[in-house]
Formats: structure tokens, C-alpha cells, sequence
């Protein structure tokens, strides 16, 4: 403990700090709750001096919103996708990275690339990857001239080229390409992650497994993913946070429309909602969804907090 | 089932790519460990000790020299395939399992043939415990457990599918002394019991002394010596054998032949005829000296400890290389602490000598 006498210095030391948590966190914080429970409430119009009403009427619209509704479909279905198979896929590659020799450090830094990269970046060649060049903009009639990169393969092993994210593409292609684009952009963070946990088991737990003759399936389930637990649930946590805030990769992929051209909006996310509210100078709405988001977001966190108790030892 | 061990070798290259300074951690050792005994290896720390013993296991592969379990050859075996238990010095249990799942553990692993059901795992799982009496444990954690209560578990983890040889990697050095002494017993009861053969690693040499069938000391990658404790206490081969063996440690002088006496400074302790004149290293045991009034070697007293039955006298001698001598006399005797001398005459058994050079034995016939 700090002496009493001496903690004004404590104090003066973290000040800082404090201070500009202060300025940027917790007043905007206060600020959105505040906002979110004034009807209406409209930046511009506060500043011309007009007065709002103090009620639950932000909320009331932001749910009955058509576009609400979808956009929270999108990011629960993204979530629920993703955050599963890119958790999955990370462990796997992690203990196969792990138990290489050669090319460790190169294969490492190969994954770890997407991390460092720009996702509005990887986003537009991901698009190219699936857009059928020629008719970005373009009507069903006009003539195409390639399929893109995924059509390509898809047709040279003799499938059908699929509509992926263009004009009169299915919801269904179009939350494929996310689901894809989103995993792989997932992955580097939760294979650092798990790399650095499989690095600190200790090597005799897998002696002790070998001189059992322990099948390597069994290895992985009844003794890497159990001693890994708290990383994988400090993974799968994080992963469904930065779910819950999807938005620049649908912009990635689908530019500001967020959505096929024909159905612009389609794939809005929550985050994107909230966007859209504060583009239209609707500040209540939009302090009103973030309050909801966090909400949410609280929820799942907390239940999977709960399901890791069970199930992360130590 | 017996172990041989053929012109077994073990280099590890070097670490510094610049260099090519190799370690040659296991040099050349041969033995046949028989069958159903309890062997331990001894040695300081790098004598290359463990390398063996994980060399038998099948975690480190032999650089050169060959592997027999029985008539088996195994050198190119796997670890999964050897069938061996193996207790780690740290025991790794696995720390998310209880007692129960650890003990289990091997026996899930059984493929074909081997596999158990349910019941028979349970009640073999059961068995190993009780060998090692820890029934009452088996629904708590590792971390629940005592350091000698995590070691039996490892040994009852290692003997539930009843391998062909069991190796322990220094299984007493986590345990404080008074439960060293415990387990130790323990081990040995246990290995009578099962009759495993089991080679076991130590740098204690009471330890190995005390439970081993046969020991085999071992210094920088070579063997010194292979015998049954006893002998090679009473008979070591090299003056490194005699150091290392023995508590209280054996006390060394320097010493000199000349004429078929052998001399420490300038006392003239013995006769040995058949040596001839140079200089030497002399060993004697601490049980080795007989208080004599008229005894020829002499030595400053400084201290008496006493040990109940046994009394020892630390004193001093110009020509000793350890800077106190110890001896061990029966408590019966009336030593006066403040005269300028306590004289000793020696056991001639208890004594040994070795080349000043080579460090090797020589022996000789006492008169």
C-alpha cells in the first residue's frame, strides 16, 4: 500500500492518464446515455437551442425499424458463423504450426500478414476475387467478361460459376463471401494468441502422452485443447466482441451500399446502423442502438463467461 | 524382461553452427541390466545419466550402439511402441484430470487387440492405486496433492498397463528428506511386488545405494563402474568412484610409495610390498580409521561430533586434499579433543590408492 502522505503523488502521476480517459471515454459515455433518452434528439437542433423530451421513444424506433432488424440478423448470423469456424481453424493451425520444424518462423509470418494489412484493403481484393469484373455496376444483360478468380476455380473443376456479390446475387452467396472474408481475417490474432499458449505447455505432458502411446486425435482433445482452454476462451470471447462490431469488411467488400446493387443496405451490420443514424444527424437513434449494442454484447459476453467457467480448467 | 545396452552412444551436435564442438553425453556403454531388477544410475549432473535413461525410453534416439528389451531389438522402435512406463521427474500428471483420469489415462490409449472395457479399466486403475496406496485420492486434482502423493500417482500412472520396463528420472529430488526416505522404501517394495525391471536415475548416491539391485556410476558420458552397491563402495575402480560414494565423504590425501612403504606426508602408514616407488592418491573411508595411541598417522583434532552410536572426529592433516578429515569411531571411545594429536592406525581395507595421473586403482596386497 501507498502511504497515506504520499498518495497525492499516485494521483498526480496517474493524472494523465486520467484526465484524457476522462475527455475521451467516460464523458462520450455519459454523453450517449444521456442522448439516447432524449426523443429525437438531434445534434443540430440542440445546438439551436431547442429542447427534448426525456423517453424510451429513440429506442421504440430504432427497434421498429425494418433496417434494424436486419442488421441485427446480419451481425448475429455473422457472429454465430464465424467466431465458431475461425476459432476452430486457428486451433488447428496453431498445433500444426506448433509442431513443425521447418518454415516455422516463414509460415508464421505468411499467416500473421493479414493482421498487419488493411482490412478496407483486403476487402476490395476479396471483392475482385469474387466480383464478376465487367459488371460491377452494370445490368444482368450486359456481357461479362470474367467471372472473377473463385468462378474461375469453381468452373475449372466443373461447377457452376455462382453470382457471388452482384446485381441479383442471393442473400445466401452474399453471406458466404462476409463469412469467408471475415474468418480469414480472424485468424492471425487468435493463431498468435494460441501459439503463445501452446508454447508455454510444458513438453513432458507431451512425453507423458507419448510413452502412453496416446493417438494423436486424442492428444489434441483430451490434452492440448484442455490445457489451452483459457486462451481459447479469451479467443472466442474477443471473437465475438469484434463480431458484435463488424462493419469495415462489409464496406471491404461491398462499398458504402452494403449490399448487392439491387439491394443496397442488405448486409448492414449494427455497427453500420449506427453509422447510418449519425449520417442523418439522428443522434438519439443512434446513441439509442449503441446503448442496444452494448447490451447485447454484455449478454453474450457474460454467457460465455459463464459456459468458460464450466469448462476452463485452472 | 532384460535390458541390453550396446556400444550405446549419444552425441549432440553443437549448438554454435561456427564451432563443431560436439557432446558426446553417453559414450559407449555396454550392459545387460538382468531381468526383474532395480537398477540405479548415478552420476553427477551432465554425467549423461538421463540421456541413458531417455534413450531407453525411446524420447532420444541413440546416435549410435543398439537397444534390447529380451531379445527384442527396439533401438528403432518409437516410445509408443515400447511399452514402457516412464515417471518423470516432475511427474507431469496431467493437470486437468483427477488422480482417477490420470491413472486411466494409458489404458484408454489401448488400441485393438489390448482394448479394455470399462470395468476392467476401472478395477486395474483401482489395483494400481492401492499398490501405491492412494485409493483415497482419486477424485482429487494434481494440484490437490502433496508432492509424494503426485509421485505415486505418476508411478501408479506408469505401472496400470504393466510395462515391460519401468524408468524413473530422479523420482525422489522433488520430495523433501524425510519423505525421500519413505519413497524410496516405497519404490523398492513396489518394484519386489510388480517385478518390473526398472532403471531409475539419480546424482544421490544414498539414494541409489540404498534400494538398488546394481548401480552404475557414470562420469562425462562414461561408465566408471557397474556392481552391486555394497562392492563398489568396498572396491570402487577409479578415485572418482570413491569420492562420489559414501557419506560422509571419503577423506584424500596426497601420499607417496617408497620402498614398500606407503607414506601420507610424512607418517609411514602401511606396508605395501608389492607397489612400486611414486607418487600416489590415498583414500580412506571414515569408518576406515581405528583411534591407536600408537597409531602412525597423526592429525590435528578441531571438533567431535556426535552421532549417538557413532562418534565423528573432524581434525586436520597437512597432506589431506580435502581440507578436513572426518573419521567415524565407535561412541565408546574417550577421545580427549584438546591434545596436540589424535593418532589413527588405518583398516587396510578401508584404504585405497590411486595414480597421482590417471586416477585409476592400484591395487595392492596388504602383508
Amino acid at each position: 500500500m501507498v502511504e497515506s502522505k504520499q498518495q497525492w503523488k499516485a494521483w498526480l502521476y496517474l493524472a494523465p492518464a486520467i484526465v484524457l480517459l476522462l475527455i475521451f471515454t467516460v464523458w462520450p459515455i455519459i454523453n450517449t446515455i444521456h442522448m439516447a433518452f432524449l426523443e429525437n434528439y438531434n445534434g443540430l437542433k440542440a445546438a439551436g437551442g431547442a429542447t427534448f423530451n426525456f423517453g424510451f421513444a429513440n429506442f421504440q424506433k430504432v427497434v421498429s425499424y425494418r433496417r434494424f432488424t436486419q442488421c441485427m440478423q446480419n451481425t448475429m448470423l455473422l457472429c454465430v458463423i464465424t467466431v465458431p469456424i475461425s476459432s476452430i481453424l486457428a486451433l488447428l493451425i496453431a498445433v500444426a504450426l506448433h509442431s513443425i520444424k521447418r518454415f516455422q518462423k516463414v509460415l508464421q509470418t505468411i499467416f500473421f500478414l493479414p493482421y498487419v494489412t488493411n482490412s478496407i484493403a483486403i476487402g476490395m481484393v476479396f471483392a475482385a476475387m469474387f466480383n464478376i469484373v465487367g459488371s460491377f455496376l452494370g445490368m444482368e444483360s450486359e456481357i461479362l467478361v470474367t467471372p472473377g478468380i473463385v468462378n474461375n476455380i469453381i468452373e475449372f473443376f466443373g461447377g457452376t460459376k455462382v453470382n457471388w456479390i452482384n446485381y441479383g446475387s442471393t442473400y445466401t452467396a452474399n453471406l458466404f463471401v462476409m463469412a469467408v472474408y471475415i474468418i480469414w481475417n480472424a485468424l492471425p490474432f487468435k493463431i498468435l494468441i494460441l501459439l503463445g499458449g501452446l508454447a508455454s505447455i510444458n513438453k513432458q505432458y507431451y512425453e507423458a502422452a507419448k510413452v502412453d502411446s496416446t493417438p494423436h486425435w486424442r492428444v489434441l482433445t483430451r490434452i492440448t485443447v484442455p490445457l489451452l482452454s483459457p486462451m481459447l476462451a479469451y479467443v472466442i470471447i474477443t471473437g465475438f466482441i469484434a463480431g458484435f462490431k463488424e462493419y469495415t469488411s462489409i464496406v471491404g467488400i461491398f462499398g458504402e451500399s452494403m449490399g448487392p446493387a439491387n439491394d443496397a443496405g442488405r448486409l448492414n451490420t449494427m455497427v453500420g446502423f449506427i453509422y447510418d443514424s449519425l449520417a442523418n444527424n439522428n443522434q438519439g437513434r443512434a446513441s439509442a442502438a449503441a446503448l442496444i449494442l452494448f447490451g447485447v454484447i454484455l449478454v453474450v459476453t457474460l454467457i460465455n463467461l459463464w459456459v468458460s467457467k464450466k469448462r476452463v480448467h485452472y | 524382461m532384460k535390458i541390453v545396452l550396446q556400444n550405446l552412444t549419444k552425441i549432440f551436435p553443437s549448438r554454435n553452427k561456427k564451432s563443431d564442438e560436439e557432446v558426446v553425453a553417453v559414450n559407449n556403454f555396454n550392459f545387460e541390466i538382468p531381468d526383474g531388477k532395480l537398477i540405479g544410475l548415478l552420476g553427477p549432473s551432465g554425467c549423461g545419466k538421463s540421456t541413458t535413461l531417455y534413450m531407453i525410453s525411446g524420447l532420444q534416439k541413440p546416435s549410435s550402439g543398439k537397444i534390447f528389451f529380451g531379445n527384442d531389438d527396439v533401438t528403432e522402435l518409437s516410445t509408443e511402441n515400447r511399452g514402457i512406463g516412464l515417471v518423470f521427474q516432475n511427474y507431469a500428471l496431467y493437470p486437468h484430470l483427477t488422480v482417477k483420469q490420470n491413472i486411466l489415462f494409458p489404458l484408454q490409449n489401448l488400441k485393438g487387440k489390448d482394448k479394455l472395457d470399462k470395468n476392467t479399466m476401472l478395477d486395474r486403475a483401482y489395483e494400481a492405486a492401492k499398490l501405491v496406496q492412494i485409493e483415497q485420492l482419486l477424485d482429487r486434482k494434481p494440484s490437490e496433492l502433496s508432492g509424494g502423493q503426485q509421485q505415486r500417482v505418476a508411478i501408479a500412472r506408469a505401472l496400470v498397463k504393466m510395462p515391460r520396463v519401468l524408468l524413473l528420472d530422479e523420482p525422489l529430488s522433488n520430495l523433501d528428506a524425510r519423505l525421500r526416505l519413505q519413497t524410496r522404501e516405497e519404490i523398492r517394495r513396489i518394484q519386489k511386488e510388480t517385478g518390473i525391471t526398472t532403471v531409475f536415475v539419480t546424482h544421490d548416491q544414498e539414494e541409489a545405494m540404498s534400494i538398488s539391485d546394481m548401480i552404475v556410476v557414470m562420469k562425462t558420458g562414461v561408465v566408471q563402474q557397474i556392481g552391486k552397491p555394497q562392492d563398489v563402495y568396498d572396491d570402487p575402480a577409479n578415485l572418482f568412484v570413491a569420492k562420489f560414494l559414501g557419506t560422509p565423504p571419503i577423506n584424500v590425501f596426497s601420499g607417496h610409495v617408497k620402498g614398500g612403504t606407503l607414506f601420507i606426508g610424512g607418517d609411514a602408514v602401511m606396508d605395501i610390498q608389492t607397489v612400486a616407488d611414486q607418487e600416489v592418491v590415498v583414500g580412506i573411508r571414515p569408518e576406515g580409521f581405528v583411534l591407536d595411541e600408537n597409531g602412525p598417522l597423526k592429525c590435528k583434532p578441531s571438533n567431535v561430533e556426535v552421532m549417538g552410536r557413532d562418534v565423528s572426529i573432524v581434525s586436520t592433516h597437512d597432506a589431506s586434499l580435502n581440507p578436513l578429515v572426518r573419521s567415524i569411531v565407535n561412541a565408546d571411545n574417550k577421545i580427549n579433543i584438546s591434545s596436540e594429536y589424535v593418532r589413527y592406525a588405518v583398516k587396510p581395507h578401508k584404504i585405497f590408492i590411486f595414480n597421482k595421473e590417471t586416477e585409476e586403482r592400484i591395487y595392492f596386497e596388504v602383508k
